[in-house]
């Protein structure tokens, strides 16, 4: 098929970027969207232009490393599907596409399509652990966990860290990815005595990084290539609240 | 020429070597562990695992890794399980029959103690992991749910429904987040390990390359631990992700570490089938399908014809017509036969003719039979991810007709060789993980590398580090030593050499041009005639790249092109020395099959008289053919057999 590219260029953070378009004759209809983009980039290196800068690693859809807003929609327009998992066979001949980085302010573009998301490494730096010593722990089977239970907790740890929630809010909220952690851990016996002290941490750095708050679009559950739901930014609202409460109760 | 040092595998009987091992190794006094700075490279299973206990024990920790993120290690895309041997199934499962399988699995050619601690720490991983809150699947009652997986007649396999690396790696980063938090552990994403420095023989800090700003930085530590993963990317097309590489460890060769059995790799039977020359990397199903999946092809290459070209759909091809060949050859494992074997009869079938993926490498991996007797529900609930991930690729839906596989490179069982504490033969220099060559002989058994990476990490550093930190004073050599000046110099020359060819030559097209040279002559089956052109022709490509490979923009700067290209530069030194072990060893064994050396029905035929040694190459000189160290294995617990899943 033939295309035409779009693309933002940006030569590095302090510089100004802007869209670019580029012509993307001949792809093959069964290559990945990053695979398309390897071989734009080949032509580009051909001809000593400089080559598209953009994140990926393990093209299976489960690092969490690419990202990409593809016409509009962070990871492109396929449900539950990361950038490196969407193929080509869903584009049409002729097509016009549109890419650009996450759109976000605590996500700063560092070169062209490739964002700096440290902030979320900050977030769970906060509080997102079990903190439990090396070699202190009790036999697996000592902690019995109904499947149901162990079931919801597994859906929210499936959070792959892409920061796709982020990129589709108009918030730029980070609470879908702060609410699959916490609820993970609020979920299971292990997660309890640190509960209220995870909370409280996560959701203040949240804050400070400069992630906006939930007005309820649903945009995050939408683009979400985990398919974490909403209803963990609802426990997360939960958890924090009956946190702050106690801590005002308490003190 | 150095010598291969001692394994330091401690006497006694093999059940008790660890135990008194850990009884009388030193140990680095509390007050004291501060003083000392440890380097972790890389943040997958290994280096994650390590990097936070190290932390949380009070030794000072950096960690680097070229993701923009330490859970982003490759380890996550680990799919299928963790073994251990805790037998909650009563199925007679115990640590010698892990051992056992293991050390069997590797086709006799793994260190026995090793394997042995390996299969010991098992149970404390899982309970460690639960403990961090890793939601691994359940059974109603609310305890540990398990599965089977290829070359062990036991379930001991512990899963996160598809997803049981990314769960287990985000429990590891998990634990180093807390540690970061603490100040324990610095960490430094996207940054990149280029060289090693060794001072008076000891391994003494790195050289790493800020991906970001291009700043070429030092770092001092009393130990390095590369825990940098495997070198399949060799190959160009492997289920590895795009990044990985071999840069840290062949670096650290160069400054005379040893690599041991660099030829054994492991190709995986359960990849998508590759489908066109865009092909940026192939992707792996997890080895658990198997467990109700049936393999076949049909019977006869006419019909498999007919498949390939759409004349014929595969539920059309009448039971008597196909050849469930894995359940034909190997009745007692059927489909759960180990890997190698797995993927090496994958391959003869289709030499035979009767592949049936359009490019005519491919079978079918079917489930019609488990989904008539579980119902759909029941295979989507093991399985749901693979069936999806399988649609977003091929786009055909694999409840619905038969999937279609072929074997890709997954796993690398060779890598810098190690005695038992883990360290290289290099003082200071401690490998882990699947960067090391250590404990999966000459073939891995499914959900054994989570082990491995996890039991290097967790249990086996924390007390095996100290037996080097007892012998040194920390703090020692900083990074004003003239060495280090020396190596960051180097660096940077190597760096200006690749941007100043200016040739017309992309990066990646060198690096498919090697890759397809390993594939076809270090693949799935390799031969003398074949090996020697390949180490003939590996320098050609070599000589060309330094030529003709054309690198855009600066050093100064995020550069991609540059990264790709000082990795690619390494493979094409690597590849050569894989050659060089392939052709030496002179026997079939696990994942290396010689054509050369084979029974009369097709199985790897080993020579345990002359190769039961582990191969550790030393580099001896830009241009020199590289020495071959021989390590021999003993054998105590277990008789040497032939591997048989008949």
């Amino acid at each position: 098929m033939n295309l035409k590219l779009r693309i933002w260029r940006q030569k590095n953070a302090k510089t100004a970027g802007q869209l670019v378009e580029i012509d993307a004759p001949e792809i093959p209809d069964e290559c990945s969207f990053l695979e398309m983009l390897d071989i734009v980039n080949e032509r580009l290196e051909s001809k000593g232009e400089e080559p598209v800068a953009f994140d990926h690693d393990c093209r299976e859809g489960i690092c969490g490393m690419c990202s990409l807003v593809i016409n509009g929609e962070p990871h492109g327009p396929n449900r539950a599907t990361t950038t490196c998992q969407l193929h080509m066979r869903h584009f049409k001949d002729g097509e016009t596409i549109t890419v650009e980085p996450y759109r976000a302010e605590p996500f700063p573009v560092i070169r062209d399509l490739v964002v700096d998301r440290q902030a979320f490494d900050r977030i769970q730096q906060a509080g997102g652990y079990v903190s439990v010593r090396t070699g202190a722990a009790q036999d697996g089977n000592a902690i019995p966990i109904g499947k149901v239970v162990a079931d919801k907790a597994m859906e929210a740890a499936a959070c792959i860290g892409c920061g796709a929630c982020v990129a589709a809010c108009p918030n730029a909220s980070a609470m879908l990815f702060v609410g699959a952690r916490v609820s993970q851990f609020a979920l299971l016996p292990q997660g309890q005595p640190e509960r209220e002290r995870r909370v409280i941490a996560m959701v203040e750095t949240m804050d400070a990084e400069g992630f906006g708050n939930c007005s309820n679009h649903y945009e995050c559950e939408a683009v979400c290539p985990a398919e974490i739901k909403a209803d963990v930014i609802a426990r997360l609202n939960r958890e924090y609240n009956v946190a702050k409460l106690r801590q005002a109760v308490m003190a | 020429m150095s010598t291969l040092p001692d394994s330091k595998v401690p006497s006694g009987p093999l059940d008790s070597k660890w135990e008194r091992h850990k009884n009388t190794s030193k140990l680095i006094a509390p007050n004291n562990r501060r003083k000392f700075e440890i380097l972790v490279v890389g943040s997958g299973l290994a280096g994650a695992s390590a990097a936070a206990s190290l932390a949380e024990l009070g030794y000072g920790v950096k960690c680097f890794c070229y993701q923009d993120s330490a859970r982003r290690a490759h380890s996550i895309a680990a799919q299928g399980g963790i073994n251990a041997a805790k037998n909650y199934q009563n199925d007679g499962d115990s640590v010698f029959r892990l051992f056992y399988d293991t050390i069997k699995g590797g086709d006799f050619r793994a260190r026995e103690a090793n394997v042995h601690r390996l299969a010991e720490v098992s149970g404390a991983i899982i309970d460690q992991c639960v403990a961090q809150g890793v939601p691994f699947a359940r059974e109603y009652g609310g305890l540990l749910a398990n599965r089977s997986f290829g070359g062990a007649q036991v379930s001991r396999t512990f899963y996160a429904r598809g997803q049981t690396g990314q769960q287990l790696l985000l429990g590891a980063y998990s634990a180093l987040n807390k540690e970061i938090a603490g100040g324990a552990v610095k960490m430094f994403p996207r940054s990149e390990m280029l060289d090693l420095v060794v001072v008076d023989g000891h391994a003494r800090g790195i050289v790493v390359r800020d991906m970001v700003t291009g700043e070429i930085s030092s770092h001092a530590g009393d130990a390095v631990l590369l825990c940098t993963g495997g070198y399949g990317n060799v190959f160009y097309l492997s289920t590895n992700a795009k990044g990985c590489n071999v840069t840290a460890t062949w670096r650290a060769h160069k400054r005379g570490a040893f690599f041991a059995n660099p030829c054994y790799t492991q190709i995986h039977p359960t990849c998508i089938p590759v489908s066109g020359d865009y092909q940026s990397k192939l992707t792996l199903m997890s080895e658990s399908l198997r467990n109700d999946g049936r393999v076949w092809v049909p019977k006869d290459p006419p019909t498999a014809e007919k498949i390939r070209k759409g004349q014929m759909r595969p539920s059309d091809v009448p039971e008597s017509e196909r050849d469930y060949y894995l359940e034909r050859k190997y009745p007692s494992y059927g489909n759960l036969a180990p890997r190698d074997i797995s993927s090496r009869a994958a391959k003869e079938a289709c030499d035979d003719g009767r592949g049936i993926a359009p490019t005519g490498l491919g079978v079918f991996l079917d489930f019609a039979d488990s989904i008539r007797r579980f119902g759909q529900k029941t295979i989507e609930e093991r399985y749901g991810n693979l069936f999806v991930m399988y649609q977003q690729i091929t786009g055909q839906n694999g409840y619905e007709t038969p999937m279609m596989i072929y074997p890709a490179v997954h796993y690398t069982m060779g890598g810098l060789w190690v005695d038992y504490n883990l360290m290289s033969n290099l003082p200071g220099l401690h490998v882990l993980g699947e960067a090391n060559f250590s404990d999966h002989g000459a073939n891995r058994l499914g959900a054994s590398a989570l082990m491995q990476g996890l039991a290097d990490g967790y249990f086996v550093i924390p007390s095996t580090l100290p037996v080097y930190l007892a012998g040194i004073s920390p703090g020692k050599v900083t990074i004003d030593h003239p060495e280090f000046k020396r190596v960051n110099e180097e660096v940077r020359a190597r760096t200006s050499r690749l941007l100043s060819i200016q040739g017309k030559r992309t990066v990646d097209s060198f690096h498919r041009e090697l890759g397809l040279l390993i594939w076809d002559k270090c693949g799935m089956a390799r031969d003398k005639a074949g090996l020697e052109s390949a180490i003939a022709k590996v320098p050609q490509i070599r000589a060309e790249f330094y030529e003709n490979v054309r690198i855009t923009g600066s050093g100064s700067e995020l550069n991609q092109s540059l990264e790709k290209a000082g990795r690619v530069a390494d493979f094409l030194e690597f590849g050569e020395l894989m050659c060089r072990d392939a052709l030496a060893r002179e026997e079939s064994c696990g994942g290396h099959f010689r054509s050369e050396y084979q029974t009369p029905d097709g199985e790897a035929l080993r020579n345990d008289e002359q190769f039961a040694h582990v191969a550790a190459w030393e580099h001896t000189g830009e241009g020199s053919v590289p020495h071959r160290h021989e390590e021999q294995l003993a054998f105590e617990a277990v008789q040497l057999q032939t591997r048989s899943y008949k």
